[in-house]
């Protein structure tokens, strides 16, 4: 029964995750509310599967690693490729470029849903956000698009 | 023996359910333990990463034993003294089961990180373990 739940819950994200995000985007009309529904929505999802993805792994070291445990692993887990481009000034901000983001490539490559975009956004933010938490980093994520279906994910983690 | 996670306890069983106020100051102090033995690592061995941290400190009465997982959640375990027949591994492969299942709490929805534990099915691995092991 146990393993039947947590396939179904991997299934979940699997396969329905994209056709799901879609049709959540259409049901949520309000701009600024539906952003951050979204993005803590995806809190409480990343909190999850970072606990179950990292059962089996050894402590982590340092940030760093972290950080390209989620552009390695979990990406592709969840998006089924990995992070194309890892940059960071090693004071804690980190930017992640996905050059083929799998939740813009369904939208035209031009200029005239660029402006949509953060929405779609929105809920994988908020999947790196919780991740992060989840794994004692507390940060701030941003995302933008300039050119579909590529964007630039920024981590900022917060010193206390 | 008791079982706690986190560093307020969000879960405590033990067996007898009598004295269970005592267990509640041996895990607190055995917390500080885990803390000590976590900086300790990283001065060490590189491959000293894995999340079974071994006997915390035996005390006369009981032995405690710790684990945490990668997001900081702690796991003890505390045993009778006069309890020898538990060997290593079955003290880590009790870690596990609890891994696992708090896995479970942790990808459940309607489960707030941070709320205490109050899932039946979290509460069964525990009694099973209990049973199993005293």
């Amino acid at each position: 029964m146990r393993k039947h739940y947590s396939v179904f819950f991997l299934l979940i994200t699997f396969f329905s995750f994209f056709h799901f995000h879609h049709a959540l985007m259409c049901f949520l009309k309000e701009r600024v509310t539906c952003v951050s529904t979204l993005e803590l929505m995806g809190f409480r999802v990343g909190q999850g599967l970072i606990e179950r993805f990292t059962k089996d792994c050894p402590t982590f070291k340092e940030d760093l690693d972290i950080m390209k445990f989620l552009c390695k692993d979990l990406w592709s887990t969840i998006f089924r490729k990995q992070i194309d481009n890892l940059r960071t000034n090693h004071q804690g901000t980190y930017v992640l470029q996905d050059n083929k983001f799998a939740l813009l490539t369904q939208f035209s490559t031009g200029k005239q849903y660029l402006e949509e975009a953060p929405k779609y956004l929105a809920f994988s933010c908020g999947l790196i956000r919780g991740a992060l938490s989840n794994l004692g980093l507390e940060s701030v994520v941003t995302a933008e698009v300039s050119l579909m279906p590529s964007c630039k994910f920024q981590v900022v983690i917060q010193k206390l | 023996e008791v079982l706690c996670c986190a560093n307020y306890p969000l879960y405590i069983r033990s067996v007898p359910t009598q004295g269970e106020l005592k267990f509640h100051y041996t895990v607190h102090t055995s917390l500080d333990v885990v803390e000590e033995k976590i900086s300790g690592v990283g001065k060490a061995l590189a491959d000293q990463r894995e999340l079974y941290l071994g006997l915390l400190y035996p005390t006369e009465d009981y032995k405690v034993y710790g684990y945490m997982t990668n997001s900081k959640v702690k796991f003890v375990i505390v045993v009778d003294s006069s309890n020898t027949s538990l060997r290593d591994n079955e003290i880590r492969s009790m870690f596990r089961k609890l891994h696992n299942s708090f896995t479970d709490v942790m990808c459940n929805p309607f489960y707030n990180p941070g709320d205490p534990i109050q899932s039946k099915a979290f509460d069964s691995i525990v009694s099973t373990m209990m049973v199993q092991a005293f």
